[in-house]
């Protein structure tokens, strides 16, 4: 199995831990992995990405455009500032929350991240969008957006792996009060 | 052995570990901050290892421990080293009895740093031996033989990574803690003949260093890791080269393997070069494109041999324009270049049509940074006065966005007290300051502040003290009392070292209580000679939010001044009202305090407002996910990621 996965957002969304547990699970695997993320001044609110590389014969951790097998985007914009990165057919899956910039903020002229949505629509055939906002409120909790997009991708097929898989891996780095929201997360877009 | 999911940086420390390094220092600085914490988190109980106060500092202890015999390491990253050189330069022609590996951490781009120079070009200038290692296995084995180079040979070597090595995750196998290599050494034999520097000693150290580096190319034209790929030259009838190393390397023969048309040469000395095993390389080619980063170092060495040699091969690189001379290489700009050096066919995607324009996201200062609220008070008490504003590096060079707009200049670690005098002595009639933080205050702006006193300057200095070294990743620093062997001990007072020098006004006041800062800046500003205010409020990684501010809609002018003034993430604008996100305030309480309708308050004293969701009267809710981050860190941080595994900015250092 060779996976070219990314993960995009803004600083503070949670896409480190998300990529950390898909490289965790695939070890498990005995495969191997290799990852590149933003870390540094960019950080600071600003736009993040994690390329994650699983099989054998790699030897660059970034990821070629044109090779991504999925996206995952944590904020839509974020999501269309990765997409010259997907290859044909491959798959998206996005929260359809937009983040605003300061600069938005400051301009007065706020950034519509519907836009966005329509713009990936328009750009592949499997796009899956999810109305994080909506499930943070059903689930309680404003942070388990990483969970709720890994659990998508699972389900969708895109990333090789099982939802046991990765619930084994959070088992085993995340403390044990935390494993039901993070399951309940996991598994809502099962029900959608 | 076993099998870890290992950063870069984290590779390099177990290998060091394992190679039986017994001392570590270092100063912090992106990209190669987690090198040393590494080193105290994993290490064996007999390896000593500390965060010294600056790079110069950090290659003195390491030489020191050098001279026993003792095998150590000493990081920093590459501007870094312009601090550290003075002492390097020397050591060079003293060399060490224990291993000594100089690890600098190059950041093209540069993603964040001040300068794109290259290390590989200092260890020419410096005659030292230096390892460009491409990927974390690859840094993991490496620095191990980099002690066991610098041993045999009695010389300090750099080991250099770049960012994308630093940074970048593998699945690696490692040796177990049973197989680690103690290195056991003598002690320090006095012998004046050998480790007193003098003009007679240099002169005869520097014959045998020539000599040496000659003998230790040939060594490495042997050496496993600067190898000839001809797996990569399917079509023996093309007569086409690349050489590459470090990261770039990776970019080139993942694209090599796919074309099949180019003998691929992987470079991981680049100093001294390995003349034999390039000329190996270049036999019966034509043509060579030179893939790297930052300077053209391997391009220079290669027309250097074809002259020497009077080889009748074309060398390509960013002498000539066939690869960019400035910035970081990508996947695909590398492929891009190897399709058009080699005439293939580039295949590629149609690509995507424009889209909507994407939103712009600076860097910008956290919702509740103190740091936010200093340069506020400075900047309206000083509003109408002719001022410069004088930053330096750290967090608060983020000062310098609109709408603060609070940092005039930014050069180096601690140069903005010796610009702030310079401007001051041709332009007696500015007022003059100089920002500097806590653990750049002690790094490098103490002897411009006795330079200011001696030469009987005129300026404000102020101290952004938040109590940690925030931007490179919260390390502990002389004023925080612990120390990377978990000790704590005394703090060194930023105040007291102040009066010591001599100011006589030396204030502190905390940045969150507006009035009584702007007050404080007002009255310090006007008074003669140089003078402190030392801003003092934790950095906002260290404490709990005290719980989102709130708006009321019903007192809200809608004139926005929070917004245009502070530029704060968490205040932003909901269907054209001002609100609060409350995921992001920390209850800093400064846009409260400066709403002229006092529309914005503390949650516990007001109504939730009305009008929309944004501003929620709860607060805070806990983070499962976030708090639940395997890497054990600060999980209050309210930029999550941030202080986690990553939050590692910096320039320089702070």
């Amino acid at each position: 199995m060779n996976k070219n996965i990314i993960l995009c957002g803004v600083g503070g969304q949670g896409t480190v831990l998300a990529s950390k547990l898909i490289a965790a699970a695939a070890m498990k695997k005995d495969l191997p992995v290799m990852s590149a993320e933003t870390i540094g001044m960019a950080q600071r609110g600003g736009s993040v990405f994690s390329h994650i590389r699983i099989g054998e014969g790699l030897h660059s951790p970034m990821i070629a455009e044109g090779t991504a097998d999925v996206i995952l985007g944590f904020e839509p914009g974020e999501a269309v500032r990765m997409l010259p990165y997907l290859k044909d057919g491959g798959q998206v899956i996005v929260s359809s929350r937009g983040i605003m910039p300061v600069t938005a903020a400051l301009s007065g002229t706020p950034y519509q991240s519907g836009e966005m949505i329509s713009y990936l629509k328009t750009r592949t055939d499997h796009l899956l969008v999810i109305d994080t906002e909506k499930a943070c409120r059903e689930l309680g909790s404003s942070r388990v957006l990483n969970m709720l997009l890994l659990g998508a991708a699972i389900h969708s097929g895109a990333l090789g792996l099982t939802d046991t898989e990765i619930k084994e891996v959070i088992k085993e780095r995340v403390p044990e009060k935390y494993h039901n929201i993070n399951f309940r997360a996991l598994e809502y877009t099962h029900s959608l | 052995m076993h099998k870890e999911f290992l950063m870069g940086n984290e590779a390099i420390a177990l290998g060091a570990i394992a190679a039986g390094v017994n001392l570590v220092s270092g100063y912090p600085g992106t990209p190669s901050s987690e090198v040393l914490e590494t080193v105290a988190k994993r290490r064996t109980s007999d390896i000593y290892v500390e965060w010294s106060v600056n790079e110069k500092t950090a290659m003195e202890v390491a030489s020191g421990a050098a001279y026993t015999g003792a095998r150590c390491m000493v990081t920093m990253k590459q501007v870094g080293l312009n601090v550290a050189s003075d002492p390097l330069m020397s050591l060079e022609y003293i060399g060490v009895k224990g291993g000594m590996v100089v690890l600098v951490a190059d950041d093209p781009g540069p993603v964040s740093s001040q300068t794109e120079q290259d290390t590989r070009c200092f260890a020419a200038f410096s005659k030292l031996p230096c390892f460009d290692p491409s990927d974390p296995q690859e840094a993991y084995e490496m620095v191990q033989e980099a002690f066991e180079y610098s041993e045999q040979y009695g010389t300090p070597v750099f080991f250099r990574p770049t960012t994308r090595v630093c940074h970048g995750y593998a699945s690696i196998t490692v040796k177990d803690e049973t197989e680690y290599q103690p290195h056991r050494f003598e002690g320090f034999v006095k012998d004046t003949g050998r480790w007193v520097i003098f003009p007679r000693l240099s002169y005869q150290n520097h014959i045998k260093i020539e000599a040496r580096n000659v003998k230790l190319a040939e060594d490495f034209s042997r050496y496993s890791r600067n190898r000839i790929y001809p797996a990569c030259e399917r079509n023996q009838k093309l007569k086409k080269g690349v050489v590459s190393g470090g990261i770039s390397f990776t970019y080139a023969i993942e694209t090599l393997e796919q074309l099949g048309m180019a003998r691929l040469f992987k470079v991981s000395t680049p100093h001294p070069f390995p003349e034999q095993l390039a000329l190996e390389f270049l036999d019966g080619l034509e043509e060579v494109l030179c893939i790297e980063e930052l300077d053209p170092v391997l391009e220079r060495e290669l027309n250097y041999l074809c002259g020497k040699h009077h080889l009748p091969v074309k060398i390509y690189g960013k002498l000539t324009g066939h690869v960019k001379n400035a910035g970081e290489n990508s996947r695909d700009s590398v492929q891009n270049d190897l399709v058009q050096f080699l005439g293939a066919d580039a295949g590629g995607s149609p690509g995507n049509p424009d889209p909507p324009a994407l939103p712009a996201r600076p860097p910008v200062l956290c919702a509740g940074c103190p740091h936010r609220a200093s340069f506020y008070a400075v900047k309206t008490a000083m509003k109408g006065r002719k001022t410069v504003f004088c930053g330096d590096i750290g967090c608060y060079t983020l000062g310098n966005a609109i709408p603060l707009d609070m940092v005039d200049t930014c050069l180096c670690m601690g140069a903005g007290l010796g610009i702030a005098q310079g401007i001051g002595h041709m332009e007696p009639d500015t007022a003059c300051f100089a920002f500097v933080g806590d653990s750049t205050f002690f790094a490098s702006a103490v002897t411009g502040v006795i330079n200011a006193v001696y030469n009987q300057a005129n300026m404000t200095l102020i101290i952004l003290d938040n109590s940690t070294t925030a931007m490179t990743g919260h390390q502990p620093h002389p004023g925080t009392g612990q120390t990377m062997m978990g000790e704590i001990v005394q703090k060194i007072n930023i105040e007291s070292v102040l009066r010591g020098i001599g100011l006589t006004v030396v204030e502190t006041v905390n940045p969150l209580d507006y009035q009584a800062s702007l007050e404080c800046v007002k009255q310090t500003a006007d008074e003669p000679g140089v003078k402190a205010i030392i801003f003092k409020s934790p950095c906002i990684a260290l404490t709990r939010p005290s719980g989102s501010m709130t708006v009321d809609s019903r007192k809200c002018t809608g004139c926005r001044k929070c917004i245009r003034e502070l530029g704060c993430p968490a205040l932003i604008l909901s269907e054209g009202r001002v609100c609060i996100d409350s995921s992001l305030c920390t209850g800093c309480s400064l846009c409260a305090q400066i709403c002229p309708a006092g529309a914005i308050c503390s949650p516990k004293g007001c109504t939730p407002c009305p009008a929309c969701a944004v501003c929620s009267p709860k607060g805070r809710t806990p983070d499962p996910a976030g708090e639940a981050d395997a890497s054990g860190n600060n999980s209050s941080c309210p930029a999550d990621d941030a202080c986690h595994l990553a939050d590692q900015g910096g320039v320089h250092n702070e």
